[in-house]
């Protein structure tokens, strides 16, 4: 990725006829600019982490309980993939996120829409959702082990609780925010009822319900990880909490890069979805 | 008078949840193990209010999450503003947010444990964290988005790199920085519980276990009741500091 200096006021011509040029200094200098090119740079800035890392554990300067071996971390993911149980506990883990968050997203979104276009909807649900954002949902953990145990069902009660909340005032905000005359017009034009629901307002408004979606995704991994590490068991979090009571710092430490590969897949995922669903609208764009 | 009966007629809603919630804890089908009916749990409250428990753990929990959020929003303003001026500080610290962002915070209890122990330090270190990612973003996004002609006249002005930094950039991305904020503040509140649960010593997430562990849970309701009523509260407060902070925007 090399840099022109600005191609907006460097005529087409120009720039053409820049490259044949003196051969050996213009062929050093594009090599210079690609080293010192951002996306270079920054992956030199994680390798030299990589590497820190690895030689102060080797020289002995931390002791390996506090901060074990980069290369011994690897070799428990490597053997727990092995083994499978890496697929395991992340499949688990995806799997009860998704569970929850799909749950509460499937309530949210008809929800948000309702109440932006009914008024009795509107009054009853507006104070509980304005109360219900702020609060930390997680805290009503224990009332949901009570009432659905210690497995997977209070785990997706509680993730779904988590994610509900941004998704459904995001998705109320956006739908009652669609400009009136677009509606108008499609009732004008002869749409039902249903016809503009489907074709105006959720499209209008899916730019601000995909906003809360993606803070709903983060929040409902923090939850799911949480919930494992409370009741135990297989998962990423519960594998994470066995390590740390068997002081097994690898474990926790190869726990943690499994976790933070598996939401960086998942974020990213998102935000490709939300370029792929958004991609007629004017953000996509730039 | 028309104010008031507006705001009661608003939150009408909320009675009649609250009316729910006590006929099926006194009349309906489930168990007054499960769902404690909405007086004992007041009385259970005001007992816990009394003997100062409630207060005691509330200090352990707040102390944390205020320390944790208040070191984030100075330190992780300051990297924002530092990444969208100086191309260096970018390229060092735009890979380490772009590996973090995505993690899920809470993993990191357990190495909190390991690294501070039980004590306020692994918590105050977690609920930093947490919160210093969002507003990292959101300031370098805010300082980012600044109108270049506001700062090119600054500079053309006279105005230093620093005073420019302050005077210009901060204010014109404070909007934005301000609802970073705000994202940080209920991660806050989220790590603070859950990282109470986990590793249960004091405050309001140990509060909540050992009274659910002891089978208390008229008083476990109580103090989760509170915990929300926390969270809404700081989130209102914070909203109301926004309008005053932002009253010379144009509206």
């Amino acid at each position: 990725m090399t840099r022109p200096a600005s191609p907006a006021f460097t005529p087409a011509r120009a720039r053409g006829r820049a490259a044949p040029g003196p051969q050996a200094p213009s062929m050093l200098g594009a090599v210079w600019r690609r080293l010192t090119s951002d996306t270079v740079i920054q992956l030199a800035v994680i390798a030299v982490l990589l590497i820190a890392w690895e030689t102060v554990t080797r020289l002995g300067l931390v002791h390996p309980f506090l901060l074990p071996r980069l290369s011994a971390v690897l070799e428990r993911i490597y053997n727990n993939a092995l083994n499978g149980k890496v697929f395991m506990d992340l499949g688990l883990t995806l799997y009860r996120a998704a569970a929850g968050f799909f749950i509460g997203v499937a309530v949210a979104i008809p929800l948000g829409v309702m109440m932006a276009r009914n008024a009795g909807v509107r009054w009853f649900f507006d104070p509980l959702v304005s109360i219900g954002f702020p609060m930390p949902k997680i805290s009503f953990l224990p009332i949901f082990i009570l009432w659905f145990g210690i497995f997977d069902t209070s785990k997706i009660v509680m993730i779904a609780f988590s994610c509900f909340f941004p998704v459904v005032s995001a998705t109320y905000a956006g739908t009652l925010g669609v400009d009136k005359w677009v509606i108008w017009s499609a009732r004008s034009f002869g749409a039902r009822e249903s016809q503009v629901l489907r074709e105006v307002v959720l499209p209008m408004a899916l730019p601000q319900i995909l906003t809360g979606i993606q803070i709903a995704v983060p929040v409902g991994l923090i939850t799911t990880v949480v919930t494992e590490m409370l009741m135990g068991g297989p998962g990423i979090g519960g594998s994470m909490m066995a390590a740390g009571r068997f002081a097994d710092s690898v474990g926790v430490f190869a726990g943690i890069v499994e976790i933070a590969v598996l939401g960086a897949i998942v974020v990213k995922g998102v935000e490709r979805m939300r370029a792929y669903l958004l991609r007629w609208h004017a953000e996509a764009r730039h | 008078m028309g104010a008031t009966l507006n705001t009661l007629w608003r939150y009408t809603p909320l009675l009649i949840c609250l009316a729910i919630w006590e006929i099926l804890a006194t009349a309906g089908p489930v168990s007054n193990q499960l769902l404690p009916d909405v007086a004992s749990v007041g009385k259970a409250l005001w007992s816990l209010i009394l003997d100062g428990e409630l207060l005691r753990q509330a200090g352990h929990s707040l102390y944390r999450a205020a320390t944790g959020f208040l070191l984030a929003v100075v330190i992780g303003t300051t990297a924002g503003l530092l990444m969208a001026t100086f191309r260096g500080v970018r390229l060092v610290v735009n890979p380490i947010v772009q590996m973090f962002y995505p993690m899920p915070k809470s993993a990191l209890i357990p190495v909190m444990m390991i690294w501070f122990g039980l004590g306020d330090m692994s918590k105050i270190v977690l609920i930093f964290i947490g919160c210093l990612l969002p507003v990292v973003i959101s300031a370098y996004n805010g300082a980012r988005g600044v109108n270049p002609f506001l700062i090119w006249s600054a500079r053309s002005l006279g105005a230093s790199r620093t005073s420019t930094l302050v005077q210009v950039t901060l204010p014109a991305a404070m909007p934005e920085i301000l609802n970073g904020i705000r994202t940080a503040l209920a991660f806050a509140f989220i790590l603070m519980v859950s990282s109470e649960f986990v590793i249960a010593k004091d405050g309001f997430g140990y509060l909540i276990s050992q009274l659910g562990d002891g089978g208390a849970y008229e008083a476990m309701f109580a103090v989760i009741l509170v915990v929300a009523a926390a969270g809404f509260t700081a989130d209102r407060l914070y909203g109301a500091f926004v309008r005053h902070q932002l009253r010379w925007r144009e509206p």
